[in-house]
C-alpha cells in the first residue's frame, strides 16, 4: 500500500528526514516511535503533502503511484488521512459542515455527485455513534474550545467518515486520559480492515496496548534505526531510547 | 471653476427653484450650512480625520449637480437590487428624483414617504423643525454641504407603539444620464417610543459613468424603541460614497447599524451614536470585502453620556489586490457614564502584499467604574488551518473561502431579516469568488 523509499526531506534548508524506508501492506498496523525531534511529525506531514517541507531525495508511493506531484487534498482523495497532533481550531465552521464539505469535495474529485443530504445525515449519525460522540457536538465550531479528548475523537470521527486507505495517527494519544484513549483506540480498531492500513506515530508505548501494531520502527535523528515486532515497543518502554543511539 | 466654487455659486439658483417657503427654518439652516461649507471646504489629508482617505481624485470631476428629471427606468432594470422575497415599503430615487412608480410608500400606520414633501407640507412642519439637522454635525463640512442642498431623500416617521411589520428599503439609483453626477440624498428617520423599524439602504449606479454620493441620515430613536439599519454598499468601481449617519438614542432604546461594504471606488462612512439616556444599547457591525483598488474608510463614534449603557462594535475586513481599508473607532465614556459596558473589536485579513489596512481604535474614558475593551488584529490566512483542511480533501481555494466565510460569519449572523441574510451571504460568496453551496 505505502512504500517510502530513501526519503530525505528538509525545511528551511535543514534536513530532518535522512533516508527513511518503510513498506506498509494492506491490513497492517505499523508504529513509529522515537524521541522528541527525531522527525516523527515531519514524516507524517511529508506523506500528507505539507508544502513547507521540501523532499530532496526519495519517493513516497501509494498503491504504485508516486505522490510527489500531488497537493495535500489530492493525496486525501487518493486515500491518505492524517490525524493531527494539534487539530486546528476553525471558528465559524461547524463539525457537520466541515465534514460535509470534505466528503463532497472528495466525491467531486472522483467524479461522483454530492452525497444526498439524507444519506449524509445518516452516515454522520452512524459514525458519531461509533465514537460515542454527542449529537450536540456536531453543531459546534470545529475544534473551537474542544478538550484534548474531544479534538482527538473528532479526528477519528473524520477518519471514520472519509474511510481512508492509509490512516496516519500523529501522537493521537497525547493529551488523552485513559478513558478517552480507549474510545479513540476502539474507534480505530473498528475501522481497521484487511484493505486499509494504519501508521501510528507515538512517543509512548501506552497507545500500542490498545492499537496493537504488527511492526514497530524506531526513528532517531531522521532515520529508522531499528525495526521489529510489537515486543520492541515494550522493550523501548523499559529501556528508553538511549540504548539505540 | 473647481467643485467648491461651483457648488457655492449654484446654491442661490437651487434655493430659488427649491420650492420651499423662504421664511422656513430649513431655509435658515441651508444658508448657514452653505456658509460653513464655504469656510471649511472639502476636507484634505491634513485633517486628522481624513489622514488616510483622500477626496482629491473625486473632486477633479466636473459633476452635474442637478441631474434633470426622472429617467425611464423600468422595474426589470432595478429588480435585482431590491429584496423582493419579502413585502416591504420602498423609497426609490432615480438620479436623486423620487420614483413614485417604483416605490411603495405609506401614511397608514406610519409615514414612509419623501423628505421633499415633509419639508414643505405644514402637517410635518413640527417634526421637521424639531428634528431636521439637529444632530448632523456642524463641523463636518460634507454634512453641511448636504444640508445646504437638502431636498430629497427618505422621510420615515414612526409614531409611538408601532411595530412596522415590513422592512423599509431606501434605494438611490444613478442612471448615468450625465457623465459625472453628484447626488446628495438626505434621510430623516424618527422612531417613536416602543416602536420598531427595520431599514435597508443601498446606493447603486446602473451605468459605467462616475457617481459621487454625499449622503446624510439622521436617526432619532425614542424611549424603548428598536431600530435595525442595514447599509449595503456594493456599487461599481466608478462610484464613490460619503455616508454620514447620525444616531441619537433616548433611554432604553436599542439601535443597530450594520454596514456591508463590498464595492465602490472610495467609500467613507461616518457613523455617530449619541446616547441621551440610561440603559441604552448601541450596536455597530461592519464587513468590508474589497479587491482591486477599492477603498473603504469606516469612522465611527459612540458617545456614552449616561450611566448603565452598552455599546458593541464589531468590524471585520478582508482585503485583496491593492485595496485599502481604514478603521477609526472612537468610543467616549463621559464622566457621568458610570457602569458603561463598551466593547470594540476590529479584525482584518490581508490576502495580498499590495493590500493595506490602517486601524485606529480610540478610547477616551473619563469615568472610573466601567468595562471597556477593544481588540484589533491584522493578519493573513492561517496556513496551518489551510493544510488541515486540505488534508481532509478540501482544495486550497475552497479551504481559503471557507476560512474567510467563517471569519465574516459572526457579523452576518447579526442580520435579523433572513432574506437579507441570504442576500448578504451570496454577495460575500461572490466577492470571495466562490460558492460553497451551503450557508454558514
Amino acid at each position: 500500500m505505502l512504500q517510502v523509499k530513501n526519503l530525505h526531506a528538509s525545511i528551511n534548508d535543514k534536513e530532518i528526514l535522512k533516508g527513511i524506508n518503510l513498506d506498509i501492506k494492506a491490513g497492517e498496523v505499523h508504529a513509529i516511535m522515537g524521541p522528541n525531534g527525531s522527525g516523527k511529525s515531519t514524516l507524517s506531514a511529508v506523506i500528507a503533502g505539507k508544502e513547507e517541507y521540501e523532499v530532496t531525495e526519495g519517493l513516497v508511493i501509494l498503491n504504485n503511484e508516486d505522490l510527489a506531484d500531488f497537493a495535500p487534498e489530492e493525496r486525501a482523495h487518493k486515500g491518505v488521512f492524517l490525524s493531527f497532533q494539534y487539530p486546528v481550531e476553525i471558528p465559524g465552521v461547524t463539525v457537520t459542515n466541515f465534514i460535509k464539505t470534505a466528503i463532497n469535495e472528495t466525491r467531486k474529485a472522483k467524479g461522483l455527485e454530492d452525497l444526498p443530504a439524507k444519506d449524509m445525515l445518516k452516515l454522520i449519525r452512524e459514525k458519531a455513534d461509533l465514537l460515542e460522540i454527542d449529537r450536540k457536538f456536531l453543531s459546534r465550531s470545529l475544534n473551537e474550545g474542544f478538550s484534548g479528548g474531544e479534538k482527538k475523537r473528532n479526528e477519528i470521527f473524520q477518519m471514520a467518515m472519509l474511510e481512508p486507505k492509509l490512516a496516519i495517527l500523529d501522537e493521537t494519544d497525547s493529551g488523552l486520559d485513559i478513558d478517552a484513549l480507549k474510545v479513540v483506540a476502539n474507534g480505530v480498531n473498528k475501522l481497521k480492515n484487511k484493505d486499509n492500513a494504519v501508521l501510528v506515530i507515538t512517543h509512548y508505548q501506552r497507545l500500542l496496548d490498545y492499537i496493537v501494531p504488527d511492526f514497530v520502527h524506531v526513528l532517531h535523528n531522521g532515520k529508522i534505526v531499528k525495526s521489529g515486532g510489537k515486543e520492541l515497543a515494550l522493550e523501548l518502554e523499559k529501556k528508553g531510547y538511549d540504548w539505540l543511539k | 471653476m473647481d467643485l467648491k466654487e461651483k457648488l457655492i455659486s449654484s446654491f442661490l439658483a437651487f434655493e430659488n427653484k427649491g420650492g420651499l417657503d423662504l421664511d422656513s427654518n430649513v431655509h435658515t439652516l441651508r444658508l448657514k450650512a452653505i456658509q460653513n461649507f464655504e469656510n471649511e471646504g472639502f476636507p484634505s489629508k491634513k485633517d486628522e480625520e481624513w489622514k488616510y482617505t483622500s477626496l482629491k481624485p473625486l473632486l477633479k470631476h466636473d459633476f452635474s449637480l442637478f441631474p434633470s428629471g426622472e429617467k425611464s427606468v423600468g422595474f426589470k432594470n432595478v429588480e435585482k437590487y431590491l429584496i423582493n422575497e419579502i413585502e416591504s415599503y420602498k423609497l426609490i430615487f432615480i438620479d436623486g428624483v423620487f420614483s413614485s412608480f417604483l416605490s411603495t410608500t405609506t401614511h397608514d400606520e406610519c409615514d414612509v414617504c419623501v423628505l421633499s414633501s415633509a419639508l414643505t407640507k405644514p402637517k410635518y412642519k413640527m417634526v421637521v423643525d424639531h428634528y431636521f439637522n439637529t444632530i448632523a454635525k456642524e463641523n463636518n463640512s460634507l454634512s453641511e454641504l448636504n444640508t445646504a442642498f437638502a431636498k430629497e431623500g427618505a422621510f420615515i416617521n414612526i409614531p409611538k407603539n408601532t411595530i412596522v411589520q415590513k422592512p423599509i428599503q431606501i434605494i438611490n439609483f444613478s442612471t448615468g444620464s450625465e457623465k459625472e453626477v453628484l447626488l446628495q440624498p438626505r434621510n430623516l428617520v424618527v422612531v417613536g417610543e416602543n416602536s420598531h423599524v427595520q431599514i435597508i439602504e443601498r446606493h447603486q449606479n446602473l451605468s459605467q459613468n462616475t457617481t459621487l454620493t454625499n449622503s446624510v441620515t439622521e436617526i432619532f430613536v425614542h424611549k424603548r424603541a428598536i431600530v435595525d439599519y442595514y447599509k449595503i454598499q456594493n456599487d461599481t468601481d466608478d462610484s464613490s460614497l460619503i455616508d454620514s449617519t447620525f444616531v441619537s438614542q433616548k433611554l432604553q432604546s436599542v439601535a443597530t447599524v450594520n454596514t456591508y461594504s463590498f464595492g465602490g471606488k472610495i467609500i467613507r462612512n461616518n457613523l455617530e451614536f449619541q446616547q441621551e439616556g440610561e440603559h441604552i444599547n448601541s450596536n455597530l457591525n461592519g464587513i468590508s470585502i474589497l479587491n482591486n483598488k477599492q477603498h473603504v474608510d469606516n469612522h465611527t463614534l459612540v458617545n456614552h453620556k449616561f450611566p448603565n449603557c452598552e455599546s458593541h462594535e464589531l468590524y471585520k475586513g478582508i482585503y485583496s489586490d491593492k485595496s485599502t481599508g481604514v478603521f477609526n473607532g472612537k468610543v467616549i465614556v463621559q464622566q457621568a457614564a458610570q457602569k458603561t459596558n463598551a466593547f470594540q473589536q476590529n479584525n482584518n485579513i490581508l490576502l495580498d502584499d499590495g493590500a493595506t489596512i490602517n486601524a485606529k481604535p480610540q478610547l477616551e474614558i473619563f469615568a472610573d467604574d466601567v468595562k471597556c475593551s477593544h481588540g484589533c488584529t491584522i493578519g493573513q490566512l492561517d496556513e496551518s488551518a489551510l493544510f488541515y483542511m486540505q488534508s481532509r480533501g478540501i482544495p486550497k481555494e475552497s479551504a481559503k473561502a471557507l476560512l474567510l466565510y467563517a471569519f465574516a460569519n459572526d457579523v452576518v449572523e447579526k442580520i435579523k431579516i433572513p432574506q437579507l441574510k441570504t442576500r448578504i451571504t451570496k454577495l460575500i460568496a461572490k466577492n470571495l469568488r466562490v460558492d460553497l453551496g451551503f450557508e454558514l
